[in-house]
């Protein structure tokens, strides 16, 4: 046998190391991505319930609702379709906080750590992996949504942008994701997770105008960084909508630039802290 | 750049966890090629060790060594040199056993085509073959633990850490991994397991260290620590307590080269190790009855990891959970 003793890569200058990094994290997105092919019913699953959402929201309570100021029901359907994929991208950090904590429990981090391995790779493969899965839960909730009779109002252009400011949003929430799932004890806590996530998707405008809720609530939810982004991409959808009460709704775009901007500069600093904490 | 004869050095380890001193100058010398044993009780220190040799963790004391690499100041080095088989098994329940192979294979750098070719050589040696292209979530728990050993067996590497390689296992797949680590030693692995179990370590290794509160007990062969401990006790319990210095003094006989019985008033028994069981328990029994003393029970047990403790240290371990080995 002519088996190694000896890992091969001798390499630690930067270059060599930047050069792993990158290598190393395509290897743990190719796992990813395994597990996506194998297991396709994970797509179901998660998608499941914001499609149950707006199935409900659409049909049920949306007629009932005035969110165009044109009679009750009127324009719903236009309104909530970018609520559902905003929502979809916000409820996303579940994901990665679930898939962070088992590698965790399963000793998995572990192991890598004890590997020659770029360790970053276990985040940065993480967090692209998770990009390309919510293109792929995008695609097909933008499906559903044409087959409901959905339309963009925007041009292509116009369009593409408005998927990536929302894949922008779920970038950033990535690495909340990360800190959340290496601070949590275990798999079962992890879903509890979505006892937080509830609310932070639901207190926005994902469904309702923050016009319609009493004021205190309507303000929280206009300000929540989930309602920057589906007003912005309703903006350029050209969903109609009811004149707004809220500074911040006004400036939907700038905002839904500068959220996931500022997510990221406080929880990226903190995920690394914590990865970093695992050596202690 | 090496300067060790060893495999695994480490000098006056310390790691504390706020009150606990979870290692407190804890000393290890693993030659290369041994099967090197870390017994004790939970709690006692063993995997926090094994985290610190690995790289996981930082000491906070000491130095170590492991493949002639100092762990805080080359980790990459010490990385490139061993394997780790961590507490609990680190084996992908959704892709294939062979992908998992590869996957590790890739990241130990070797290349997409020679990762391939070791998964297959990995799936042979550790008699996975058939199930290559299955996923691990059906196999039995031996297999699982087995799939997680060839894992970290990518590179042949100079030194592999097994914590509790057999913990939650049936008999039946802790003999299976038993053979691999056999296995893997034959072929001039240095190994270095931890263990709750004392037939474990009397099986697999060259020489086991006794770890207890952080710090060194003792260190033998497997030999010697039975020769320490007793390898199998005969008990003897008492009807009248009165009878218990004449139990004591003909215990005492048939007691092992250089052990002596113990006296538990309390339960009106008498231990002794001793050395072969069956001629031990027919000559007591025959002195017995020629005194005229009558015994509420005679039998022969083996020692639990407690005992061994008691007769090594002088107390007994701190938890419950161990005593039955
Ligand atoms: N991350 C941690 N934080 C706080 N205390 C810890 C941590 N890791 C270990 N300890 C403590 O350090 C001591 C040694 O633990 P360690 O896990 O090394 O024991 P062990 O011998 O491996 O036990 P077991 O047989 O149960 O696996 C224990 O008292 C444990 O509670
Ligand atoms: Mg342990």
């Amino acid at each position: 046998m002519t088996t190694l003793n000896v890992a091969p890569d001798t390499d630690d200058t930067l270059a060599g190391r930047v050069k792993w990094a990158i290598v190393d994290c395509w290897s743990i997105v190719w796992q990813e991505l395994v597990h996506l092919i194998r297991q396709p019913s994970t797509f179901a699953w998660q998608l499941g319930f914001p499609i149950v959402m707006v199935l409900m929201f659409v049909y049920v309570f949306g007629s009932a609702m005035d969110v165009s100021g044109q009679g009750a029901g009127a324009g719903y359907m236009e309104f909530a379709m970018p609520g559902l994929f905003t929502m979809t991208m916000a409820f996303g950090f579940m994901n990665t906080a679930f898939a962070v904590t088992m590698i965790k429990e399963k000793g998995f981090i572990d192991r890598f750590r004890s590997m020659p391995m770029a360790s970053s790779a276990v985040v940065t493969g993480r967090g692209v992996a998770d990009i390309i899965h919510a293109a792929v839960d995008l695609a097909i909730l933008v499906g559903i949504a044409l087959v409901l009779g959905w339309r963009s109002g925007g041009s292509l252009a116009a369009t593409f942008g408005a998927f990536l400011l929302l894949l922008l949003l779920r970038l950033a929430l990535i690495f909340v994701g990360i800190f959340l799932g290496l601070i949590v004890q275990n798999t079962e806590a992890a879903g509890n997770l979505f006892a937080v996530a509830f609310p932070f998707g639901m207190v926005s405008s994902v469904f309702a105008p923050p016009d319609l809720m009493p004021g205190w609530l309507g303000a929280v939810a206009a300000w929540n960084p989930v309602s920057s982004t589906a007003g912005a991409i309703r903006d350029i959808f050209e969903s109609p909508a009811v004149a707004s009460g809220f500074w911040i709704e006004e400036h939907a775009l700038a905002a839904a630039i500068v959220w996931p901007m500022v997510i990221t500069a406080i929880f990226l600093p903190l995920a690394v802290r914590r990865f970093k904490r695992l050596s202690r | 750049m090496p300067t060790s004869d060893y495999a695994v050095r480490a000098i006056g380890l310390q790691k504390r966890y706020k009150e606990t001193r979870a290692l407190d100058g804890f000393d290890l010398a693993v030659p290369y090629g041994m099967v090197y044993g870390l017994l004790g009780p939970n709690g006692a220190g063993k995997t926090t060790a094994v985290r610190i040799l690995t790289t996981l963790i930082r000491l906070d004391g000491g130095t170590a060594e492991v493949a002639g690499y100092d762990v805080t100041r080359k980790p990459r080095m010490v990385r490139r040199r061993i394997g780790l088989t961590g507490q609990q098994t680190a084996v992908d329940d959704a892709i294939s056993a062979r992908q998992n192979l590869v996957l590790f294979g890739r990241l130990f750098h070797i290349g997409q085509a020679a990762a391939r070719k070791r998964a297959d050589e990995l799936l042979e040696q550790f008699s996975l073959a058939d199930a290559a292209n299955k996923t691990p979530k059906k196999f039995s728990g031996g297999m699982r633990r087995r799939l997680d050993l060839a894992s970290s067996m990518i590179l042949a590497p100079r030194v592999l850490f097994l914590d509790e390689p057999t913990t939650g296992l049936d008999p039946a797949g802790r003999r299976e991994v038993w053979q691999a680590i056999r296995e893997l030693a034959r072929h001039g692995t240095t190994v270095l397991l931890t263990t709750h179990y004392l037939d474990e370590a009397d099986k697999l290794c060259d020489r086991i260290g006794v770890i207890d509160h952080g710090k060194n007990v003792v260190e033998d062969t497997p030999d010697g620590l039975k020769r320490r401990i007793g390898n199998e006790r005969l008990e003897i319990v008492a009807a009248e307590s009165d009878d218990l210095p004449a139990i004591a003094e003909l215990a005492n006989r048939a007691a092992s080269e250089g052990t002596e019985a113990t006296v538990d008033e309390a339960r009106q028994a008498v231990t002794v190790p001793i050395a072969d069981g069956v001629q031990a328990l027919t000559d007591v029994a025959t002195e017995l009855r020629n005194k005229g003393v009558t015994a509420a029970d005679l039998g022969l047990r083996r020692p639990t990891l407690d005992e061994a403790f008691l007769q090594l240290t002088g107390h007994a371990t701190d938890d419950e959970e161990t005593s039955a080995v």
